[in-house]
């Protein structure tokens, strides 16, 4: 893991690094890659990838409509909303 | 240097099912901004997605109609990115297993067939709807995310702007067909990506590839290929390189701009979901929804033709329209002159149809009454230019009969042969230079006298008859 990975991350996750802990994270999650590695000694030939860790399939629900929530009730929680929406900063691609 | 055009298209089609994928939140166009959310399609944390039965199986039924083979697992993934329009910053999706696979669409362009690959249809949430430069900064209206998407993506066959438009077209109708999508592109219920690259004729690998974004209409689509065609093919002449890049359509300036380049290119590191287990459809799921599925456009059409003996045409505009052709087919069962029926639609009906703002659809127009119309027309009941004034009484929307209109507007015709002959005699008596010329040979008399009977019927008489009862008349005189 180098420091140009530990970038290329961040940019992803938008978070802000110094490079103070850009060198420490490198160090960091290269000893958990080095951990979860150890997996890929065991031979899974033939094995199928799990899909999913519940043994559930097809939950499904009905195509009924129910009330949805008020708006007045989640609008203030935002850090900024007008009567009806929540305000962002704009955002031209 | 000649160049040929390569085009894949990727479609986004919103589902008509009433409630959204993964909540009981109404899907409805329009409404009060974020009044359709609960904590599902907010993305609070804890909140769990379930998914919609309707959804899975319209995914199905357009998968048939494009011909696909419809998987027997498939689950979904998260595909992560930051939007403002998407309140999880992940797209709840299908990745490595999608519904449906490999499928088809045969198209006839400009006379010649064609056959557009479809490589995938998966199943998506979609996003939120940014409202710009009100409240001094852009307002998030989530009533539109977690409505239940499917993406069709197509392999890259399509070979000019005209192809592209030719395969939305009948997308759209397909789909409309089987009731799983309105299809409006003005409303956003049908968008579309396209990508887009150029290369000499005769070879064989691909040139570098744009994606094109922000196409808001089928023109639109045809504008922004033949820009970027015209733009690589510009490029390629300078001895420039193309690079990969995403750009955006501005339809008003009609050119592209850069989005973001291949560098910049979004890694959205999909994973799967573990809040939502797999779907399994077995053989019999599959055979059902093949029961189900009605009649598709291009089988429509081609049994218009074959056991109606409509032309070509009339059938391909027909069956176009959803709603047209039920309204043909709901009166070829009252009254079984299709091909009457057929000459009134194509004329004018769809004229009519013009002064409104949705077409057909909007005229509501009563298939009974419709035929009613037509049969009192077929029967000499009125002319021609009577059943057109009934029509246009029909379309006022007063729901009087056809019988109750042809009384009020007195249209009808006189058929009744005594009556009609009592006017003949007259005429006749009336006119003896006339009968004596017309005795001799000279028919151009015949439209002298068949116009003095009509008038002095007041233009009731059925012309036919008219016509028959002066020349059996002028035989015994």
């Amino acid at each position: 893991m180098d420091i140009k990975e530990v970038e290329a991350t961040a940019r992803l996750a938008k978070i802000e690094l110094n490079e103070k802990d850009k060198e420490r994270i490198a160090d960091d999650l290269q000893r958990m890659i080095d951990y979860v590695k150890q997996l890929q000694q065991i031979d899974t030939d033939g094995v199928e990838p799990t899909s999913h860790v519940v043994a559930l399939q097809n939950v499904l629900r009905e195509d009924v409509p129910a009330e949805s929530l008020p708006r007045e009730s989640f609008l203030p929680q935002a850090p900024d909303a007008s009567d009806e929406g929540f305000v962002i900063p704009s955002v031209i691609e | 240097m000649e160049f040929e055009t390569v085009i894949g298209l990727e479609v986004h089609c919103e589902l008509a099912t009433r409630t959204k994928i993964f909540c009981s939140c109404l899907n409805e166009f329009g409404g009060e901004p974020n009044t359709h959310c609960c904590p599902v399609c907010l993305g609070m944390p804890g909140a769990l997605p379930v998914m919609n039965r309707a959804a899975v199986e319209m995914a199905v039924k357009a998968g048939l109609a494009l011909n696909c083979q419809i998987a027997k697992f498939s689950k979904f993934d998260r595909k992560n990115y930051f939007y403002p329009d998407l309140p999880k910053s992940y797209q709840t999706s299908q990745y490595e297993y999608p519904i449906c696979l490999k499928g088809h669409v045969d198209l006839d362009v400009n006379g010649e067939p064609r056959r557009i690959g479809i490589t995938r249809i998966h199943l998506e949430e979609d996003a939120g709807k940014l409202v710009h430069g009100e409240y001094g900064g852009t307002m998030l209206d989530l009533n539109r995310g977690g409505v239940p998407l499917i993406e069709i993506v197509t392999e890259p066959d399509l070979r000019s702007a005209e192809e592209a438009r030719v395969f939305l077209e009948k997308l759209k109708a397909d789909l409309s067909y089987i009731e799983v999508s309105d299809c409006k592109m003005e409303q956003g219920s049908l968008r579309c990506d396209v990508n887009v690259s150029v290369r000499p004729v005769g070879q064989k690998e691909f040139g570098t590839r744009c994606e094109l974004k922000n196409i808001n209409s089928f023109k639109a689509v045809v504008r922004a290929i033949e820009y970027e065609r015209d733009r690589q093919i510009d490029l390629i002449e300078d001895g420039e390189e193309i690079k990969q890049e995403t750009r955006r359509w501005d339809d008003v300036k009609g050119v592209s701009l850069v989005m973001r380049s291949k560098e910049d290119a979004m890694d959205y590191r999909y994973f799967p979901c573990p809040d939502l287990v797999p779907i399994v459809l077995s053989d019999e799921d599959i055979e059902r929804a093949k029961r189900e599925m009605p009649e598709l456009p291009d089988v429509k059409k081609a049994r218009y033709v074959r056991e109606l003996a409509l032309p070509e045409y009339d059938a391909g505009v027909i069956t176009g329209d959803k709603s047209l052709a039920a309204f043909f087919d709901r009166c070829v069962a009252l009254f079984p002159n299709a091909k009457m029926i057929s000459n009134w639609i194509m004329g004018d009906v769809l004229k009519k149809a013009k002064e409104y703002e949705n077409g057909f659809d909007d005229m509501k127009l009563d298939a009974g009454a419709f035929t009613d119309m037509l049969k009192a027309l077929d029967a000499g009941k009125i002319s021609a230019g009577g059943a057109k004034t009934v029509l246009d009484e029909l379309l006022t929307g007063t729901g009087k009969s056809v019988g109750q209109i042809i009384e009020e507007k007195k249209l009808a015709q006189i058929s009744d042969t005594g009556a009609i002959l009592k006017i003949v005699t007259e005429v006749l008596d009336a006119n003896p230079q006339s009968v004596a010329e017309l005795k001799a040979g000279k028919d151009k008399v015949m439209a002298f006298l068949m116009g003095q009977v009509m008038r002095a019927s007041k233009g009731k008489a059925n012309p036919q008859t008219v016509n028959e009862l002066i020349r059996a008349e002028i035989k015994n005189r």
